[in-house]
């Protein structure tokens, strides 16, 4: 199964990641889909992060929880978060293919983070529902 | 699931080399590491356990270069072949474009591929696809094995165990020596790209 984005879905998601999450602190940030493929991404240029093994290692991750959820009898979780003394990590899935991806850090809250990503994944989700998504 | 991104002009696509267990998955991908390392910007990725073993899989990105104008960037995977890690065999499927299935050609693992390929199919059912439509390429990994006196499996004998509804390419090779490690993945390569023309034609 494959899917194409054009020159005016991947301008669209990198505008809602750059306003909604870049701008407010995040350090770097991508959308994947779960075979592991880069969409989008973004980093604050000065940590230099293995975008392709973390989007593997992501995808791989995501999958893995998802299917312990399912074996304790939940359809998902709906927090995947995790937490380093200096950087974190945040999931959130959009739709039922892509992955969200956050990594910041100590200066921004759980909490505010959530309530960004929650809008930026409402705003991605539209934008891929109009493309030729999988 | 391979993705084309039209603003880069990139291809993104994913091949995971399946087989039983200890059969040199892994140790393709690390020749192919060692052998392209100049291509690849980053370490390979393994998760593995302290013996040594696959647990989840191994990583490794791999530029092609250019096809049609298009960056293709190559998603190298492979599978932990232990029977005991099926579910997180299955999740590695996941959005898979093409497979290497690495077969051990030693005489005394002949039953353990045959198993493992019936798996694949299983767990490719499981995400709808189909083994028979999937770019698909058998490796009969180990030769070298045969100058220390091993007894292997004669290639007639894996063909009609492996082949002979499958009916792919195949090669016997050696990937601890890299004998044939490299036809095999630009077998598996141009296949996987034929299809994606096929899909989006």
């Amino acid at each position: 199964m494959t899917y194409m984005l054009g020159q005016e879905q991947l301008d669209a998601i990198e505008q809602v990641l750059l306003e909604d999450l870049f701008d407010v602190g995040v350090n770097c940030i991508f959308l994947i889909d779960m075979a592991g493929n880069v969409i989008a991404n973004f980093d604050n240029g000065e940590i230099k992060h293995d975008i392709y093994s973390l989007a593997a290692l992501a995808a791989g991750n995501f999958a893995a929880v998802s299917t312990m959820a399912k074996i304790v009898g939940e359809d998902e979780f709906s927090l995947l978060f995790h937490k380093g003394e200096k950087e974190s990590i945040h999931f959130s899935k959009v739709l039922t293919d892509f992955l969200l991806i956050t990594i910041f850090s100590k200066g921004i809250s759980l909490g505010f983070l959530r309530l960004k990503v929650a809008e930026a994944t409402e705003k991605i989700k539209k934008i891929l529902e109009h493309s030729c998504a999988p | 699931m391979a993705f084309v991104n039209l603003k880069k002009k990139e291809v993104q696509a994913k091949i995971v080399y399946y087989g039983p267990g200890r059969g040199g998955k892994t140790t393709n991908l690390e020749y192919i590491y060692t052998k392209f390392r100049s291509r690849i910007k980053t370490e390979m990725v393994t998760i593995k356990t302290h013996g040594d073993r696959t647990l989840f899989f191994d990583f490794l990105p791999f530029n092609v270069g250019k096809i049609r104008e298009y960056d293709v960037k190559i998603q190298l995977y492979t599978v932990p072949g232990q029977v005991k890690y099926d579910a997180t065999r299955r999740l590695v499927l996941r959005g898979v474009d093409g497979i290497v299935f690495v077969a051990d050609s030693m005489a005394v693992r002949r039953e353990k591929n045959i198993l493992s390929l019936r798996n694949l199919q299983k767990n490719l059912a499981t995400f709808r696809k189909s083994i028979f439509k999937t770019p698909i390429v058998l490796q009969y990994n180990k030769k070298d094995l045969e100058e220390q006196g091993i007894p292997l499996l004669p290639l007639q004998t894996l063909e009609k165990d492996l082949n002979s509804q499958l009916k792919a390419p195949s090669f016997e090779a050696s990937a601890l020596m890299g004998m044939n490690v490299v036809p095999t993945l630009k077998k598996i390569i141009s296949m996987t790209m034929a299809s994606l023309l096929m899909e989006l034609k």
